[in-house]
């Protein structure tokens, strides 16, 4: 029996590697040169800082398995499904795989900053990604481009999420913590800096999260205004203003930023929605791929034999997507087994 | 200002922080962290006594003197008769009884 996971970010790896413990045969393709997806432009974790690249490394290693057989730098072109019930992919390098069932572990793509026009990414100098943060925290490094540190520093929520002008309308999930992980962490790194977080709801839905918030008030001093950035602008001299209005005092507020850090959302991935297209799947309203059901069926798709785990359905953390994975790999395996019996 | 024409131009009602005073907030949030970790909740001003018969709301207060507003959250501030009630409802632990009567006491020297 053979399984075909498209996708080695986390979801894939971790997949990959409880199916190839169950005994079956797993064919892992990932485009990139390397296994971990989006987790390699991370630098700490929420809630307890552990090092990304640790999870990576360990998620990599388990690939070195006799029943992985892992294709680098290698895209799935054509998912087919064959007339016996079968899977065949052909891939970029014109290999030819089948398998049992098919695994689609295509994750999500991040939010373009630049479709919010009036943010000004792209456009101001000072106005950055949440995930150019998380690089310059692997540099250790946080400066202005002019060689200063920032005095103010604000960290903007839900850019790309929750906007039905840019036709998101669902929430990204973990951009919330995301932000009060590395509201601190600049804190550490800029003991004398002014933190702003700007939110419209403070979803901290994780264990040790709530307590993580409540630390970055109380530890940290980091501030939380509720309201949603409007449009941010630059003066003559490179200052960047924005406006906002304090919802729970009721006014507008405006002030200047040294720097402002965009806490881009997760959107459904190119994969996906390729796959959408090649083999029927449902596709929620959002984009991303629709389970079979959302409480009993979260790894099945609407078509036998295809399977789900990870943001292939919906904006997820990393550990959230672990244990879909791990879900993902015990329900494949009861069909194989199904399948093999009914032979 | 004299309106001439019977005519003035309106102060904006918006909040300036770079030019707003925060010695304010940093005195409160000195002398009672607690007030840092407010979550907007209005449990506080839900319960409170003066906020039922009057325009006084403990919550705006805390957070008008944290941005700087403070000729607003000064206007207000006698108002509170220091029952106490808000510290009891606060989810969070916010010493909120101190934190008015912090707040008198800084104006008072």
């Amino acid at each position: 029996m053979k399984v075909i996971i498209i996708g080695g970010g986390p979801a894939g790896c971790e997949a990959a590697y409880r199916l190839a413990n169950e005994g079956i045969q797993v064919d892992l393709i990932e485009k990139e040169s390397t296994t971990g997806g989006h987790l390699n432009n991370w630098y700490q974790l929420f809630p307890d800082r552990k090092s990304a690249q640790e999870i990576g490394q360990l998620l990599r290693a388990n690939l070195e398995h006799p029943n992985i057989r892992l294709h680098l730098n290698t895209e799935a072109r054509n998912l087919q499904k064959t007339a016996a019930g079968r899977f065949s992919v052909l891939l970029s390098d014109q290999g030819l795989l089948e398998g049992d069932a098919l695994l689609l572990t295509t994750g999500f793509k991040l939010f373009e900053a630049q479709r919010k026009e009036e943010y000004g990414y792209g456009i101001y100098n000072h106005v950055i990604t949440s995930v150019e943060l998380e690089n310059l925290f692997s540099n250790h490094l946080l400066q202005l481009p002019e060689g200063k540190n920032p005095k103010r520093i604000g960290f903007i929520h839900c850019v790309g999420s929750r906007d039905e002008k840019i036709g998101n309308c669902h929430c990204s999930k973990l951009c919330c913590i995301t932000a009060v992980k590395q509201a601190i962490e600049v804190r550490e790194m800029l003991p004398e800096a002014e933190i702003f977080c700007f939110y419209m709801d403070m979803r901290m839905f994780g264990p040790g999260y709530e307590e993580m918030y409540r630390e970055a008030q109380e530890k940290y001093n980091i501030k939380f205004v509720r309201g949603r950035l409007s449009e941010a602008s630059e003066t003559l001299d490179k200052q960047l203003v924005i406006k906002v209005e304090d919802t729970l005092i009721g006014k507008p507020l405006k002030m200047t930023l040294d720097l402002m850090v965009l806490m881009i959302g997760m959107e459904a991935s190119e994969g996906s929605r390729e796959a959408v297209r090649q083999l029927s799947l449902n596709q929620s309203p959002n984009g991303f791929i629709q389970s079979a059901d959302p409480h009993y069926g979260t790894n099945r798709s609407n078509q036998k034999g295809i399977f789900l785990a990870g943001c292939s359905t919906a904006p997820m953390n990393l550990t959230d997507t672990l244990t879909d994975a791990r879900s993902a790999a015990c329900e494949i395996a009861a069909y194989l087994k199904q399948i093999s019996s009914s032979k | 200002m004299t309106t001439l024409w019977g005519y003035s131009i309106s102060e904006t009602r918006s909040i300036d922080y770079d030019k707003n005073d925060k010695t304010f907030a940093l005195y409160l949030a000195e002398k009672v962290p607690s007030s840092k970790l407010c979550i907007g909740c209005g449990s506080c001003t839900a319960t409170c006594t003066a906020g039922n018969l009057t325009e006084f709301n403990i919550r705006k207060l805390q957070m008008l003197v944290k941005r700087g507003e403070n000729q607003e959250a000064l206007n207000n501030l006698s108002k509170c008769m220091l029952c106490g009630k808000c510290l009891l409802v606060c989810p969070r632990g916010v010493d909120t009884r101190k934190m008015i009567l912090t707040l008198i006491q800084y104006l008072r020297k």
